[in-house]
């Protein structure tokens, strides 16, 4: 059966929820290989990967040189001979390592792909582009696929059996490269979900006026991310981790929440895939309401509050 | 300073953006250089200038209308355009696509060694940002991306780097791939004597032929992913807009609640 190779996303030592996702979608393609880049997972990651359907769990043992694309996709080349499939999470370092481990072994890549299927032998995959306005079919032509899959495009569910991944340690001897970090300073964490995984996502733009009180208190009652729009990070209202948008963060919630957002289509390119949009703005013409299953027109200021008060009543029962 | 600018012709954001046979329709009508391009252009210019000599080029692959794309770089100030065009690059994968740039950098490295070759974070219509790694590893150049900042200092460049979980400083030497993100500088832009002066400017045209790069290596047949169908996704239906009068919030509360998303 084909081995499929997952790479682990991990944060704090423990894999990500979108990793579970590409384990659940690397089942229903063949036989779901995790790798983990980085020092030993422990027991209880272990045990997760396998409940999720990772038979195996292969360690590169590599501190930061794995953030070193050239060097991560030779520790990955060197953990996957056998793998017909790579599945890896989009992100923006994840796309070079793609490209990179692709050079090294021939592979064929898609990236940002919101699904997978074997057809006739084949990798294809899905994608939405434009802005979310047209759905793609590409097919893998080459012998190997590596695809970059899309956070919240897959239901992560347990395998019908499971047990604990086995561990084996893969040794490979890490390139030179040219290039050196001479500093890491990390971002600190913001509570809760990172946006490009969290289920829900509710942004603020201009409308708020740099005042993201009501954006956040709706966002934590939701189980949500904060988001926002390229002219509030410009404004410095909030920092570039928190843009949606074609250069900032690809987000495809199952909602999300545009709140004095006028939808340029920068922005549109960042959310436009998402399940279900509502929007807030106090211009009827705003082209956010060109997407949104709902819109209200009106002031964030007087709406979000009734709807957060509607919302608290509601769950009081 | 030498500067070498990938530049893109995609259709305009702003138009109805769509597939032909697999491929995104370009035509001359509502295509223009890629926006995130006019930062590389941009920075290209501010270090020229910083060094107070040296020359940038832009580079395009495209058919016919691609021209259009260098054109615009020359009328934000490049000194020199080259548009490689040739029948046989249709269809070329992302790495067909940088085989090819490869090739035609290092023409321009051997006449004169260049010190950087800037792109854009992402073309605006595939979004992949997979050509500079691929660029980088082609050359066997040193690989600097996403570059939020970008120094260059005794043969050695140095970004900065904003990735979701931390900011990097990174530093290689050059000859270097650098791809900087649209938080690097604000694009000028062209003015009035520029446009004039880019009108008459010659634009070199380059084949496979005169790359020698073998035809069968890039193009549809080389390509290692071949798109097989592209549909427009139907607009969302049922949709509601309703004026807050008083009520407009609680609406949006009752819509989520019956949804089962609240």
């Amino acid at each position: 059966m084909t081995t499929v190779a997952v790479l682990v996303e991990a944060r704090g030592g423990e894999a990500t929820q979108p990793t579970h996702e590409a384990i659940t979608l690397a089942r229903t393609l063949g036989t779901p290989v995790a790798v983990w880049l980085g020092g030993a997972p422990d027991p209880a990651q272990n045990a997760r990967l396998g409940i999720h359907g990772a038979a195996e769990v292969r360690v590169v043992p590599a501190a930061d040189e794995a953030r070193q694309p050239a060097r991560a996709a030779a520790a990955l080349a060197a953990a996957t001979q056998d793998a017909d499939i790579v599945l890896m999470i989009s992100t923006f370092v994840n796309k070079e390592i793609a490209t990179r481990l692709a050079l090294l072994t021939g592979a064929g890549v898609v990236v940002d792909a919101a699904g997978v299927e074997l057809v006739d032998g084949h990798v294809e995959t899905l994608q939405t582009v434009f802005a979310a306005t047209w759905d793609v079919r590409t097919r893998i032509a080459a012998d190997k696929a590596i695809v970059a899959v899309r956070p919240n495009t897959t239901l992560a569910s347990p395998a019908e059996e499971t047990g604990a991944a086995t561990t084996v340690v893969v040794d490979v001897e890490l390139p030179e490269v040219a290039e050196t970090i001479v500093s890491v300073e990390p971002v600190p964490a913001s509570e809760g979900v990172p946006l490009a995984e969290a289920p829900v996502v509710v942004s603020g733009g201009r409308g708020t006026n740099g005042d993201y009180a009501l954006v956040s208190e709706l966002a934590e009652l939701l189980g949500g991310a904060v988001g926002a729009s390229r002219d509030a990070t410009d404004e410095g209202w909030i920092s570039h981790e928190h843009m949606v948008g074609q250069t900032g963060t690809t987000v495809t919630p199952a909602l999300y929440v545009a709140c004095g957002i006028s939808g340029a289509v920068h922005h549109r390119g960042g959310m436009q895939a998402s399940g279900t949009i509502v929007a807030v703005n106090i211009d009827p013409d705003a082209p956010i309401f060109e997407i949104a299953d709902f819109g209200v027109v009106g002031d964030l200021n007087d709406v979000l509050p009734q709807a957060i008060a509607r919302i608290e009543e509601h769950r009081r029962g | 300073m030498r500067i070498l600018v990938t530049v893109k012709f995609v259709p305009d954001l702003q138009s109805q953006r769509s597939f032909t046979d697999g491929a995104v329709t370009r035509t001359g009508d509502d295509g223009t250089m890629n926006e995130l391009d006019e930062n590389a252009v941009e920075a290209a210019l501010q270090l020229k200038e910083a060094a107070g000599e040296g020359e940038v080029y832009a580079l395009t692959v495209g058919g016919d209308d691609a021209v259009a794309a260098v054109r615009k770089a020359l009328q934000l100030g490049v000194d020199h355009a080259i548009h490689v065009s040739d029948a046989g690059i249709a269809g070329s994968d992302v790495f067909g696509t940088a085989a090819v740039i490869a090739a035609a950098v290092r023409k321009v490295h051997d006449e004169a060694p260049l010190d950087l070759v800037i792109t854009g974070m992402a073309a605006l219509d595939g979004l992949t940002s997979m050509l500079p790694t691929a660029l980088a590893a082609d050359l066997g150049w040193s690989q600097l991306t996403l570059a939020s900042g970008l120094t260059v200092e005794d043969g050695t460049a140095t970004i900065v780097r904003h990735l979701p979980d931390a900011h990097e400083n990174v530093a290689a030497p050059l000859p270097a791939v650098v791809s900087v993100t649209d938080e690097a500088n604000k694009p000028r832009y062209p003015n009035f004597k520029l446009i004039m002066a880019a009108r008459s400017k010659p634009v070199a045209t380059w084949t496979l032929a005169d790359l020698g790069v073998d035809a069968s290596s890039v193009g549809a047949g080389a390509a290692r992913t071949v798109v097989v169908d592209a549909s427009p996704r139907p607009p969302r239906e049922n949709r509601v807009t309703v004026t807050d009068t008083g009520e407009g919030g609680v609406a949006l509360a009752d819509f989520l609640i019956e949804k089962g998303l609240a």
